[in-house]
């Protein structure tokens, strides 16, 4: 029951932060929060099941996995809007040199 | 005992949501980063206590630390790491975005509450003896769902190749402190993630384990070897197995579910005596290309097309 509790809250937090955060780093986290409580919500779901359910736990593995995935590739994209006239001019001394 | 349990579930439940406060609402970025690593683990001990052993392994590998490594390493090419003023937004339109956030948590609780209460935890139990496998989650991972499973080995192998395909980042700066002890503990030490990897990969068939944990693990294992800065087992040509490596996993699983149409069973339908040996080749390609592909995320790039700090004739 905790758990649950600690689902909607966490939801909540990172509701607010992907809404309201300024710094786009702080938006992706806020994203992790949410889908961190969304696992949290399926497995405390999982748990009251009486044989122990093992496809809620078999997909959020999956999901932590996506949700990783998803994260490399915002970091990725971050860190190339934070700095696109550098690595321009590198990769055009890279090709001339 | 009841209560002693009741206590530490109360208090971890409280420093998880500090901790995600931390991570989401106060100013320093790098602060926020640390919050939410630590965050990650505590998550880990939520899973443990959830009976959810699996998903620990895996969030306390991936979770806190290869999201960890990936956060901090984009958090050092930023160029502006500082932020002006308070890190979030006054905003009026808020008057709506709480109640249509209020009304999201609530029709989720709500559609949550009308699952099914069983669950399927009884089929899966009775499936379990033509499984292969002894472990529900490496059961319904690999066999039951493998479907999910392959679309989430593309989804990885799909985010590689969109990072490759920005074209090449500045690599991960040498380490701060030059020396040569360095790089050799790196060597030394990533046969032990091997070993630890492939003792998780063999569990998985009957223990908590399986393919997520373990390429978790050896990715991990590899993050720490660049971090040290010593990478001669994937050079050699131009991009080393990269590329092989990478998509062993999507190719494997595809070739299999296409392979036993052949033998006249449906999509995905492993030949009855033969699937504890296809749910482990498939868990040893699976876990290989999970690690190949965390260890591609950390890049951030293309790899080049030899490293530098480390001769090549090494």
């Amino acid at each position: 029951m905790i758990y649950l509790l600690l689902a909607g809250v966490l939801f909540v937090i990172g509701l607010h932060g992907l809404f309201v955060a300024r710094h786009l780093l702080r938006k992706i986290l806020s994203l992790n929060v949410l889908s961190a409580a969304v696992f949290l919500l399926l497995v405390a779901l999982a748990r009251e099941a009486d044989p122990l359910d093992a496809v809620p736990h078999a997909i959020v593995l999956t999901g932590i996995v996506v949700s990783v995935s998803a994260t490399a590739v915002a970091l990725v994209l971050l860190v190339r809007l934070s700095r696109p006239r550098e690595d321009q001019r590198k990769l055009m001394d890279e090709e001339g040199g | 005992m009841g209560w002693l349990v009741l206590v530490f579930d109360g208090l971890l439940a409280a420093a998880l949501i500090w901790l995600a406060w931390q991570a989401t609402h106060t100013p320093g970025l790098f602060r926020s980063v640390i919050s939410f690593i630590i965050f990650g683990l505590l998550m880990a001990l939520a899973w443990v206590r959830l009976d959810a052993p699996d998903i620990a392994l895996a969030e306390a590998a991936i979770g806190a630390g290869a999201t960890g490594a990936l956060l901090l390493s984009a958090l050092g090419r930023l160029v502006a790491t500082h932020e002006e003023g308070a890190p979030w937004q006054e905003r009026r339109d808020l008057y709506f975005w709480i109640p249509a956030g209020g009304a999201l948590l609530g029709l989720l609780t709500l559609a949550a509450w009308m699952l099914p209460s069983p669950g399927l935890g009884e089929q899966v139990q009775d499936a379990l003896p033509e499984s292969g496998v002894q472990n529900p989650v490496t059961a319904v991972l690999l066999n039951f769902r493998a479907l999910d499973t392959l679309l989430e080995i593309g989804v990885l192998l799909l985010a590689a190749i969109a990072i490759w395909s920005l074209g090449r980042m500045p690599l991960p700066s040498a380490p701060a402190v030059r020396s040569p002890a360095l790089p050799a503990l790196g060597r030394l030490l990533f046969p032990m993630f091997v070993l630890v990897s492939a003792y998780l990969l063999w569990r998985g068939s009957h223990a908590p384990g399986g393919a997520f944990p373990a390429g978790a693990v050896m990715g991990a294992g590899g993050i720490l070897t660049i971090l040290a800065g010593a990478q001669p087992w994937l050079t050699g040509s131009v991009h080393g197995p990269w590329r092989m490596l990478l998509s062993l996993g999507f190719a494997a699983m595809l070739a299999l579910a296409l392979g036993v149409m052949a033998l006249g069973q449906p999509f995905f339908a492993y030949p009855p005596g033969l699937a504890g040996l296809i749910v482990l080749a498939l868990e040893l390609a699976a876990g290989l290309s999970i690690a190949m592909s965390l260890v591609a995320l950390y890049l951030a790039g293309q790899p080049p097309d030899h490293w530098e700090g480390e001769a090549r004739g090494e």
